[in-house]
């Protein structure tokens, strides 16, 4: 992620501009466009998020909730380029181990009271404390803020966490490595400030509507379990008079097709489009359905450890399954929602990613496909001794839609007879994580928006390996890609690795798939991250 | 009848405990815990968490523990999901959501079935009977997953008459529609159960000699024919009853209502072990509850049981 | 020795030829009254078609149930709706594989699992809550208990445990299956035996010394048949509904094998977008199906009921 300090500075002035020029009622003030009177957004989620407290959280529904009532040191824009939250600028020490970050003196809880230096402090020793026993403790270790590692574990008190308060406006954070994107990594809910007051007060409960205290652009009016979230202009908020939307509510529906008939029925404004039905949409509704891409990789991974099938240990076996994938039949004709297939492991948005070429991919299917025929003969698999293995996902349609696809693929084309089993989540996790298993399907999203979150995969060491895939060189690409300014080339040797090697077969790219309200403008569908703001966002009048 | 009463109260209790053990055994065998998850957590983390919930104890602590949180402090623990919220909390919520619709769904249910059920078998073979005979099949035909989506899409989409979901704190027109989808195939089953017994009562002696006594046909139903006819739809409303007010996962699911039939399913999904087991716990005591109505019914039917 | 074996075979004669003559007139008896009954029979036929279909369907089937039509994937609702003349008689599913044949692979798991778990309820759930509410006391008291436990014990748990110790099969789903069918059963086969118990026959089979398992099996059980045949038809909707739930968690039936539970679930998925046909072929077996059992049930429930022998 690359942060300049030109772009800071216009937003900086932008912003001050925007709050002391009052805005001409019913009319955008940049666009000119005519407002709705109604500004309220409403969004479908599919599952109730699992806490509102921006260090507890653990799901991407709730972070969504998060960067509305809470806000960090630094934002995103609608690029995914770093703006201005709580912090306005930084300095960086000469060994680049010390970051000072200069916070706005006039940010404000929903109480009224000054948001501190020492409120992030608070954050961030709770985040790391194993008293409150986060979930996304690792986040803390994963930041490399000094001493980290060692409050998770116990060794030391959180108090002696790599952070603290100059002044109420300047904090200073100490780290145990350089760490190039560390600026990124603040805009994560997990280190947004939290409210000490309000937690001391109330403990556990400090959460409830009648309780929390937020720095965001909302706060909190009600919440209904499994059911409805609303959250309400925070007029304390510092740039409170240049935000549209009043209100946002979500709506948790589980099921997509009865979100979608909802969404018909104008209940809500934003909802995912179920898989295979965006061309139709697109065709009746062509301001409606949108799709962009995404920050996530889908793949079946090759369990290559000893409890792995012997067949699998040969290269031109698992290159044959990998080349007589026709992607774009999964893509166009299954899937349907512009989704990209994909050769190589880190999707092509990721920033500063160049894809790399790798062979097959140039190729066409009927060349894929021919190649895949010769290895597999050549690896002694033919019509009488076919290749037999058993596949593993999770239960969902989706999943279950590209698994028969593919197995009717190398059924057809190389003989080879698959096994589909679909286990529940957790107990395929649980198969998965002890490979337990020949085949497994897989998917993993970027942490933030650099190519090492999706290679890092490929360590032997990384505890998400579930196919323990081992190269050493690739361990060594990826320790170097860590402290070297420029890790692209690493990064494509990497990919060339993994083409070779074929660990895991890429299947496709993601992108979002929504029914988004027309009236909608300004969702930031460039951001490869989706980390949307509401206060960024406006209807306009009908 | 009090003695057997307070005998069937006594066994409730080990009958509880015993549950809550193999319901605590089970849980915990079953593969995968409350902190797996796509991303595994480093074992540091995953220490703190299982310290915090006292999940690194043996599992007998564990049970001892939990047993005693409840009986000490009605304390039934924190949900490892939901993070916000006690169990206290999530079943205190939605409980009288489903207790509200199922309470409903059993009123139209037994109402509306029984009357279909007692008037075909009055009227044996004619219109009447194959109208309900028909009316209760079709809506036992129609599985719930099946209604809920044609009722949002005819009542919400084309007809704009009806919210497709969403509970609003029980508002009128929040509950027609899962009230409809939850009440159907009970209904059917109440009408078909009604009808057969009523039609066995109907067939036997004592009801054949009051017919040829010559006492008013609407006595001899009502006094005579209704009660013994009910017990096999009585042993059937017990579990019904149960399974109607501790909600269904399909109504929740689909109109988004909040209720704790999905908060069961997804806490067992999701390994929620204390949600899971809280809402183990009452559905068991309402189902003890219930069947001790029931069997005290039985008695009020049929003076002649004893137990 | 030779006597012996001679006086063996006798009576083994003797018994077969007296169960034969009881046996005979006892259903000859039922199997009449049963035929007598218009809409019984004809619930028989429709359903002896359904078991054709589902037995003899795949001989008109052009496609099997997992080849994907790779010419109208990705164009179903333009290009996937029933045809004669492409083979897809019933149209397609989402991924372009045949419906026709999927439907009568569907069939033939649902109609067995909805059989056997009715099967299972009838045998065990009746005997069960015969046996209870026979005995009386202490014993009907921690039968029933027991029944309370299994009624309330994580289903799911059981069934995740069932996959991961065992593995997936057929036979691991009819065990699912049968271990909640019988519950509900037992408990309305207790409650009807426990005013059968004080009818007049039965007291007087006691007096004359019958002995108890006899009492059950002779007098008690003939007389539940009614309440028992129709609930059972009420559990058969129920068996081939859990089965999707049961195969949701890995247990049941794996694509690319299917049931009516998934076809149908399916089907409803889609129903707004212009494949009415994913949910109507699936759902027209479901009913017809569901019809027949329960014509069926009542026409048994009449031949079958003592009181009109």
């Amino acid at each position: 992620m690359k942060f300049s300090k030109s772009s800071l500075l216009a937003s900086v002035v932008g912003t001050a501009l925007l709050s002391t020029s009052a805005f001409a009622a019913g009319v955008h003030p940049e666009t000119g466009e005519k407002l709705a009177d109604d500004q309220t957004f409403t969004y479908r989620i599919l599952d109730e998020h699992s806490s509102f407290d921006p260090q507890v959280n653990e799901d991407v529904s709730g972070s969504e909730i998060s960067r509305n009532l809470f806000e960090g040191l630094y934002s995103q824009d609608n690029l995914g380029n770093l703006v201005p939250g709580v912090a306005l600028s930084h300095t960086v020490s000469d060994d680049n181990l010390t970051y000072t970050f200069k916070l706005r003196d006039n940010a404000k809880w929903s109480d009224g009271k000054p948001v501190t230096a020492g409120d992030f402090v608070y954050a961030w020793r709770r985040l790391a404390s194993p008293e409150l026993a986060s979930p996304y403790q690792w986040y803390a270790e994963l930041m490399s803020v000094e001493n980290a590692d060692a409050i998770v574990k116990g060794d030391m008190k959180p108090e002696e966490l790599g952070i603290k308060a100059i002044d109420d406006h300047t904090l200073e954070v100490k780290l145990t490595k350089p760490l190039p994107y560390f600026t990124a990594m603040t805009t994560h809910s997990s280190t947004f400030p939290s409210p000490k007051w309000a937690i001391e007060a109330h403990g556990a409960e400090w959460t409830k509507p009648e309780n929390i205290v937020s720095n965001g652009a909302y706060k909190l009016v009600k919440h209904v379990p499994q059911e409805t979230a609303i959250m309400e202009r925070n007029t304390n908020y510092w740039d409170n008079e240049s935000t549209i939307i009043d209100k946002v509510e979500t709506l948790v529906i589980n099921d997509e097709n009865i979100a979608l008939t909802r969404y018909l029925a104008g209940e809500t404004d934003r909802t995912e489009v179920p898989a295979g039905q965006f061309p139709r949409l697109k065709k009746e509704y062509p301001d409606q359905a949108v799709v962009f891409p995404r920050l996530c990789s889908y793949y079946y991974t090759f369990n290559l450890s000893d409890s792995g099938p012997e067949e699998f240990k040969d290269v031109r076996v698992r290159k044959a399954l990998a080349y007589a994938l026709d992607r774009r039949v999964i893509t166009d004709a299954v899937l349907q929602g512009g989704q990209f297939p994909a050769y190589t492991f880190t999707p092509a948005v990721t920033a500063g990613f160049e894809v790399p070429k790798v062979d097959f991919a140039g190729w066409s299917q009927q060349e894929r496909d021919a190649k895949a025929k010769e290895l597999l003969e050549a690896a002694g698999f033919t019509k009488d001794n076919p290749l037999e293995f058993d596949l593993v996902y999770n239960t969902s349609e989706g999943h279950k839609k590209i698994a028969i696809a593919m197995t009717q693929m190398w059924k057809q084309k190389l003989g080879v007879k698959v096994n589909m089993n679909n286990m529940e989540w957790k107990t395929f996790l649980n198969e998965r994580g002890n490979q337990n298993f020949e085949l497994a399907r897989g998917a993993w999203c970027g942490d933030y928006n650099e190519a090492s979150t999706f290679l890092d995969l490929m360590d032997s060491e990384s505890g998400y390996n579930d196919g323990k895939f081992v190269n050493a060189e690739v361990d060594e690409l990826l320790s170097g890609a860590k402290s070297t300014a420029n890790p692209q080339p690493n990064y494509t040797r990497i990919e060339e690795i993994m083409s070779a090697e074929m660990p895991v077969i890429p299947i496709y790219h993601y992108t979002n798939v929504y029914m988004m309200n027309a009236q909608l403008k300004n969702w930031p569908i460039k951001n490869a991250e989706q980390n949307w703001y509401a206060k960024n966002l406006y209807k306009v009048a009908k | 009848m009090l003695s057997y009463i307070l005998r069937r109260v006594a066994i409730a209790i080990p009958t509880l405990l015993l549950l809550i053990i193999i319901s605590f055994l089970l849980m915990h065998a079953a593969p995968g815990g409350p902190f797996t998850s796509e991303r595994p957590l480093p074992p540091a983390v995953l220490a703190n968490i299982e310290a915090k919930y006292g999940l690194n104890n043996p599992i007998y602590v564990q049970i001892v523990n939990y047993i005693g949180g409840i009986i000490t402090e009605f304390d039934f623990g924190p949900s490892f999901k939901y993070k916000d919220r006690s169990v206290n909390d999530i079943i205190a919520h939605g409980f009288p959501v489903t207790l509200t619709y199922g309470f409903l769904s059993f009123a139209v249910a037994v109402i509306v079935g029984g009357a279909l059920g007692i008037a075909a078998a009055l009227k044996q073979n004619s219109w009447l009977d194959y109208f309900a005979v028909g009316v209760s099949i079709g809506a036992q035909v129609l599985p719930n997953f099946v209604m809920a989506p044609i009722l949002v899409l005819v009542f919400t989409l084309w007809l704009g008459w009806l919210p497709g979901g969403g509970w609003n704190d029980g508002q009128w027109n929040h509950l027609i529609l899962p009230v409809i989808a939850l009440s159907t195939s009970y209904m059917a089953s109440v009408a078909r159960l009604t009808r057969s017994s009523m039609l066995e009562v109907l067939h036997t002696n004592f009801i054949r000699t009051a017919m040829a006594k010559g006492l008013p046909y609407k006595v001899i139903i009502f006094k005579h024919a209704l009660k013994p006819a009910l017990l096999p739809v009585m042993s059937y409303l017990g579990p019904a009853f149960v399974s109607m007010i501790t909600g269904s996962v399909i109504i929740d699911m689909y109109f988004s209502t909040g209720g704790i039939g999905q908060f069961y399913v997804n806490s067992a999904l999701n390994r929620d072990y204390a949600v899971m087991m809280g809402i183990t716990i009452l559905i068991g005591g309402l189902t003890i509850l219930f069947n001790l109505i029931v069997d005290i019914l039985y008695a009020w039917v049929d003076p002649k049981i004893r137990y | 020795m030779m006597v012996d074996v001679q006086k063996m075979e006798q009576l083994a004669d003797n018994l077969a030829a007296q169960e034969e003559v009881v046996g005979r007139s006892l259903f000859a008896d039922a199997r009449r009254r049963f035929f007598k009954n218009k809409a019984a029979v004809v619930s028989l036929i429709l359903l002896c078609g359904v078991f054709l279909f589902s037995t003899l369907g795949h001989m008109i089937a052009v496609w099997s149930n997992e080849e994907i039509d790779w010419g109208i994937l990705g164009q179903i609702a333009e290009l996937g709706a029933p045809n004669l003349e492409n083979g897809h008689y019933f149209g397609a599913d989402e991924l372009g594989r045949d419906l026709f044949a999927r439907v009568i692979q569907g069939t033939q798991i649902s109609l067995m699992v909805g059989i056997v778990g009715a099967l299972i309820a009838v045998v065990v759930g009746t005997l069960y809550g015969a046996i209870a509410g026979y005995s009386g006391g202490k014993v009907d008291n921690v039968m029933m208990r027991i029944v309370d436990i299994l009624q309330s014990i994580p289903y799911m748990f059981v069934l995740i445990l069932l996959l991961v110790v065992f593995g997936r099969s057929i036979f691991m789903l009819f065990v699912g299956i049968g271990l909640i069918s019988w519950l509900d059963m037992s408990r309305i086969a207790r409650g009807q035996t426990l005013t059968l118990k004080n009818k007049e026959f039965v007291e007087a089979a006691i007096a004359t010394g019958v002995k108890p398992i006899t009492i059950i099996l002779r007098h008690i059980v003939p007389n539940l048949l009614g309440v028992v045949v129709v609930y059972s038809t009420l559990l058969v909707p129920q068996m081939i509904l859990t089965e999707s739930f049961i195969s949701f968690l890995g247990l049941g039936v794996q694509e690319p094998n299917t049931s009516w539970g998934a076809l149908i679930a399916e089907g409803a998925g889609t129903m707004q977008y212009g494949t009415l046909w994913q949910l109507a072929f699936p759902m027209f077996f479901f009913i017809i199906t569901l019809f027949s059992f329960f014509f069926i049930g009542d026409g048994l429930r009449d031949a079958l009921d003592p009181k009109d022998r």
